[in-house]
């Protein structure tokens, strides 16, 4: 076929425009201006920016995304210039508009900081110019992208990914490195909390090389990975437990808090799992569980005057699991007959219920109301005090791998399926003889346990609990945090929770914005990827089998991941 | 097996019989208390009964929504609080600008329409891009994925206007008109009260209105009915859905005005989560799905929500009821599903389809 | 003449106004197969459901192999050892074949979730024993190889199998088939007929069958019972009903198809 040329104006100024409408939303909402500063390669690249500029990029490349070979490299080089141009014009008209009125009275994020920004600090004239060119060598880039062949364009991605990864956390990999290569190397490759340009492109080259190597050896791996010897493969796991026994010494306080919120987050993560992942209930408030573990624990240990036995840490912590297990027990008993959105939305009114009634003057007396439990002391073995993160860390970690164990157990179990049936047909299940009230009662309690658990670590490891920290966000970061990861899955857990709780807190610039993207990701999660991004194992290796008979199937057919 | 069965069975129903017992036990004990007790004067009992109704009109006003959507697409919007939100959020700048310029001041009236105009648009086309980014592409999934999917919304929506406009709580500014009081059958009655029961009637008359006697409402009827039947009828059913979505936010955003009038404090991006679940167990409270009920649920909860603190929970000696305001709206919310899910004017649900 | 596994007296079911199965008496014997036809909406479904637990019935009585089943929760009715398929498929999508049929291996398992936690000896066995049953399952339908499979990605014809290997799991001793052959071709529609046959024959079991396909109603069953309006019309062997001018007239009133499709198989 000759090729040919034919441009689509409407689709590339729609293109252009929702890429536009996006740089605008992101820049109305203040994260361009905070995410600029963080800066990725010194000098020449901000989180700020990479936020602004994937916009066009995306555009570029989906504007020729569908296009056949048919097309000329030119035209296809054309079209990213006219969606890239089109994409700066909501940038322009918000430069110009906030000249021209004072928008800061209403959208209190356009501030002259974030203007300057948008015109790369050269006024108003020489800006507007800058922003079209950018978006043409954006949206061009983007084409270029996507006109590069398969295997080169992985490499570059897989390139690129990790350099800006590596920028991004470049604060992380100063805390690392220094007292393992000294302050020396850390000046003479990070400059201002980011990588130099030449260090960014050393990464790079790097990381493209390793590639390259991997994608020739990863058979070959992998086929060496899967006929280790049992011997192998307990020292293998011995030497990963051992990573992980001094993983807090190495990466220090503030890491290791860090952590310790991720390991808290598993904990309940794996809980919910159970409800949400495998049984199919979706619990939106299971923070009650954790409040009640928390309480419980505060309770019973603290030494100020609410303290009711001033008991040792470890004879409270199975009545805390045991209270929130049975508060579990009591909630699903009304809730049995309920659909799944009245399911999701009276555990919702549980959850507030239980806020509601910690911080009353009601109750006060007895919980300590807004003022909340202070003085409940530090956990202990012996003469061993969990005292700092660093510590607590590994009580931390045996909850999280008790935990995983149990779920583990559960999941590839009798129960686990009976749950599981339940999730996909309640009333199948039942006529294949599950008694679905026992199961759901059953996934409610022991989804309950390492809530109360992880309540009860989280009361001692503060010192003090107020009403205020078991609000619905709780709830609803654990939710996010399973469903990222991939509903049912116990990698996926762990995966989810480092991305949605360690993330944040190293980037403090997410901070503002993380629910923000939690309720984003929610949304694109369901819409392009609902089996989350570790799925469980079952998932994948049908996936994986979908995928090769396709290939097999239609010829140079496009590769379609089919996830139905 | 056999007993055992019956065991189980019975034990579940015991707990919740004796729960809904205990219940009723504490409501009648706790009224009694109160009353025998005399500590309010009968007018104050018609003040709060007046206050309540005047919020639960605000309630009744966003259920509507919830009842809309729900009746057509079986799935409960649960970013509709931040439907409201928007709305709300976005006129208390106009509102504020109406004040300064003493437009607000001049012709009340006027403004106040023009502010509820601004926010039932804001509203709308909030609720109508919800419906096409988040809904839309997930018709026909699972159950729990739409529901996923609008919890994820509604905190977007209330982060992307927290970005917008800011966190800080902003209050819209008096409205000199509908202050002071009016006195009718001997009972003070504040005015602005009057005018927000007589204004969220108004809407609903409309929507009543709309739904019963035009075109559109006629298809939105025949599609809650039967999507497919309706379809070969040659209704649009993308465009009745989108319609849907449109109206509930609009009366959303309404509401959100009238809101500011009745409790001007407060406006912040967090506003829309206890009006969303209040209105939420109102549209239950009167039967999902069903438009009247809807309205008298919401009328109910507000007047329930202001008049039992004071009756039942002091009367139990429990002090500082009004604190527990909140959760008196979960707890009927979790009985009215429990023992009565169909709600007050529901029809009773047929036996689970096969 | 065997002993009667399932005996329905007088069964009436309501949906508001609407008598969906009115006073059906109605037997099966030991060891049979018995099929129940009639029009569309003429309540066979429906009983179907009352057998299973999925609606309690209005008034009568089902007594199956000493059990009254009236008001029992199904998953009790499933114990009691009967099991069914449906009319439009239902698996479990999103778990592999071999997870389908040890689900329905349910009413025979015994271990618990302490013993799942645990480890212990007897839920190991149990666990193990049920999945090689659950191959041999697999096997039995032709589905061999296929065990990892997501249900949702078998192809129509096999999902079909899987429904009734997952109804056979549980060793039923009377197992309801809702149109086992609904969009199959006719070759496939002549195997599943055979292989119900030996459902019957091989492993013993008593089957109670809906059918649109007068071939394969007239082909295997014993006894016939016609529905319309949740009324029993007739009754009798394939031969007797395909005579019975009622039952001509319940479906000619219908239309000439259904009539048309009586007359082939005469």
């Amino acid at each position: 076929m000759a090729k040919t040329g034919r441009i689509d104006w409407r689709q590339l100024i729609r293109y252009g425009l929702l890429a536009g409408v996006a740089a605008l939303y992101v820049s109305v909402i203040g994260m361009v201006e905070v995410f600029s500063q963080r800066s990725l390669i010194t000098g020449v690249l901000t989180l700020g920016q990479l936020l602004l500029f994937s916009a066009p990029v995306l555009a570029g490349y989906l504007a020729v995304y569908k296009d056949d070979e048919s097309q000329t490299a030119a035209f296809s080089l054309l079209k990213g210039v006219i969606t890239g141009l089109f994409s700066s014009l909501p940038l322009i008209a918000l430069v110009l508009l906030a000249n021209a009125v004072n928008l800061r009275a209403m959208f209190v994020n356009v501030s002259p900081a974030l203007i300057d920004i948008l015109v790369f600090g050269q006024g108003t004239a020489v800006g507007v110019l800058l922003l079209l060119l950018s978006g043409a060598i954006w949206g061009t880039l983007g084409v270029i992208i996507h006109l590069l062949p398969d295997k080169t364009r992985h490499v570059v991605l897989v390139g690129l990914s990790w350099t800006l990864g590596a920028g991004m956390l470049s604060e992380l990999l100063i805390q690392v490195f220094r007292p393992l290569f000294g302050s020396g190397f850390i000046r003479f490759v990070f400059q201002g909390g980011a990588l130099k340009l030449w260090a960014s492109i050393v990464v790079f080259i790097l990381v493209t090389l390793l590639d390259w190597y991997w994608s020739k050896r990863r058979e070959e791996v992998k086929t060496k990975m899967a006929n280790l010897n049992p011997t192998q493969r307990r020292a293998g796991m011995g030497v990963g437990l051992l990573i992980l026994l001094i993983l807090p010494w190495i990466l220090g306080t503030y890491l290791s808090e860090v952590l310790d919120n991720v390991g808290l987050f598993i904990l309940m993560g794996l809980g919910l799992n159970i409800a949400v992942g495998l049984a199919g209930l979706l619990d939106l408030g299971y923070v009650a569980t954790f409040a009640i573990g928390a309480y419980v624990m505060g309770l019973f240990t603290s030494t100020s005057s609410l303290g009711v036995g001033e008991l040792n840490f470890w004879i409270v912590l199975p009545i805390s699991i045991l209270a929130a297990m049975t508060a579990g027990f009591l909630l699903a008993l009304p809730v049995l007959h309920m659909r799944g959105d009245y399911l999701a939305i009276t555990t919702l009114g549980f959850g507030e219920i239980i806020r509601i009634l910690a911080l009353s003057d009601w109750l006060s007396p007895i919980i300590g109301g807004a003022q909340g439990i202070l003085a409940i002391p530090k956990p202990q073995i012996g003469s061993f005090v969990f005292r700092g993160p660093q510590e607590i860390y590994y009580l931390i970690l045996a909850g999280c791998i008790l935990a995983i164990f149990v779920s583990s157990r559960l999941n590839n179990s009798r129960t686990g399926r009976q749950w599981m049936a339940m999730r996909e047909d309640e009333d199948v299940a039942a006529a294949m003889g599950i008694d679905t009230t026992k199961s759901k009662v059953l996934a409610f309690t022991l989804s309950a346990a390492s809530g109360g658990l992880a309540g009860a670590i989280f009361a001692s490891k503060l010192g003090t609990i107020f009403p205020h920290s078991f609000n619905l966000l709780i709830s609803i970061n654990v939710l996010s945090l399973i469903i990222v990861g991939g509903m049912g899955s116990l990698p996926g857990v762990v995966v989810g929770a480092f991305a949605l709780v360690a993330l944040p807190e190293l980037l403090r610039e997410f901070a503002e914005y993380r629910l923000l993207l939690y309720g984003a990701l929610l949304i694109v999660m369901m819409l392009a990827r609902p089996e989350g991004l570790w799925p469980s194992a079952v998932r994948r290796r049908e996936l994986k089998g979908t995928e090769e008979e396709e290939i097999e199937g239609g010829e140079g057919a496009p590769v379609a991941v089919t996830a139905d | 097996m056999r007993e055992k069965f019956f065991e189980r069975f019975s034990w579940v129903s015991l707990v919740l019989n004796s729960f809904r017992i205990i219940v009723i036990i504490l409501i009648v004990v706790g009224a009694f208390n109160t009353l025998q007790g005399g500590k309010y004067t009968t007018s104050q009992w018609v003040s709060l009964s007046v206050s309540g109704l005047a919020q639960g009109s605000i309630y009744a006003l966003i259920a509507l929504g919830y009842t809309l959507v729900y009746g057509i697409l079986l799935m409960i919007n649960f970013a509709h609080g931040e439907v409201f939100m928007a709305g709300a959020f976005t006129a208390v700048f106009v509102a504020e600008a109406f004040k300064e310029s003493g437009f607000l001041d001049s012709s009340p009236l006027l403004a106040v329409t023009i502010l509820i105009l601004v926010a039932a648009v804001v509203s709308t086309v909030v609720a109508v891009i919800l419906e096409r980014v988040a809904y839309r592409p997930l018709r026909g999934a699972p159950r729990l994925v739409p529901l996923i999917t609008a919890i994820g919304a509604s905190f977007f929506l209330q982060y992307t206007f927290r970005g917008l406009y800011g966190s800080g709580f902003k209050s819209y500014p008096e409205v000199a008109a509908v202050q002071g009081t009016w006195h009718i059958a001997g009972n003070d009655i504040p005015i602005v009260q009057i005018v927000v029961f007589v204004a969220a009637i108004l809407l609903m008359v409309a929507l009543y209105w709309l739904v019963e006697r035009t075109k559109v409402g006629k298809a939105m009827r025949a599609v809650s009915e039967n999507k497919e039947v309706a379809a070969l009828m040659g209704i649009d059913i993308d465009q009745i859905i989108v319609m849907t979505f449109a109206i509930g936010g609009a009366l959303a955003g309404a509401a959100g005005v009238i809101n500011g009038l009745y409790r001007p404090q407060g406006v912040s991006f967090t506003m829309g989560f206890f009006p969303g679940i209040k209105a939420f167990t109102a549209a239950v409270l009167g039967g999902i799905g069903n438009i009247p009920g809807a309205m008298l649920g919401g009328l109910f909860l507000g007047v329930f929500e202001s008049i039992g603190p004071n009756l039942i929970l002091e009367g139990l000696g429990i002090p500082a009821a009004n604190q527990l305001k909140d959760a008196i709206a979960f707890t009927m919310l979790v009985l009215v599903l429990i023992f009565r899910p169909q709600g007050i004017l529901g029809e009773r649900l047929t036996e689970k389809k096969a | 003449m065997a002993e009667d596994l399932l005996v329905a007296r007088k069964v009436t079911k309501r949906f508001g106004g609407l008598v969906a199965v009115r006073e059906l008496d109605f037997t099966i014997p030991k060891g049979s197969i018995v099929s129940i036809i009639g029009p569309n909406g003429a309540g066979k479904t429906t009983f179907f459901n009352c057998i299973t637990g999925f609606y309690s019935i209005d008034e009568g009585d089902l007594i199956f192999d000493g059990h009254r089943l009236n008001g029992r929760p199904s998953y009790q009715i499933a114990r009691y050892g009967i099991s069914r398929t449906f009319q439009n498929i239902r698996l479990f999508e999103n778990m592999t074949v071999i997870e389908n049929i040890m689900v329905g291996q349910e009413p025979r398992l015994t271990s618990s979730w302490i013993g799942a936690i645990l480890g212990t000896p007897h839920t190991r066995a149990e666990e193990e024993q049920a999945e090689k049953k659950a191959r041999e399952m697999l096997q039995f339908v032709g589905l061999q190889g296929k065990g990892d499979w997501l249900a949702k990605n078998l192809p129509y014809g096999e999902q079909r199998r899987l429904e009734i290997a997952r109804a056979l799991a549980s060793d039923p001793k009377l197992l309801l088939l809702d149109e086992p052959t609904a969009g199959m071709n006719p070759r496939e529609t002549a195997e599943t007929t055979r292989f119900i046959q030996r459902l019957r024959d091989e492993l013993g079991i008593t089957i109670l069958l809906i059918e649109h396909d007068m071939r394969v109603v007239m082909g295997i069953s014993e006894r016939v019972t016609v529905l319309d309006y949740g009324e029993k019309i007739a009754e009798g062997t394939p031969a007797e009903i395909q005579t019975n001018p009622r039952v001509i007239e319940a479906y000619l009133g219908r239309g000439a198809a259904a009539s048309a499709n009586i007359e082939v198989s005469a």
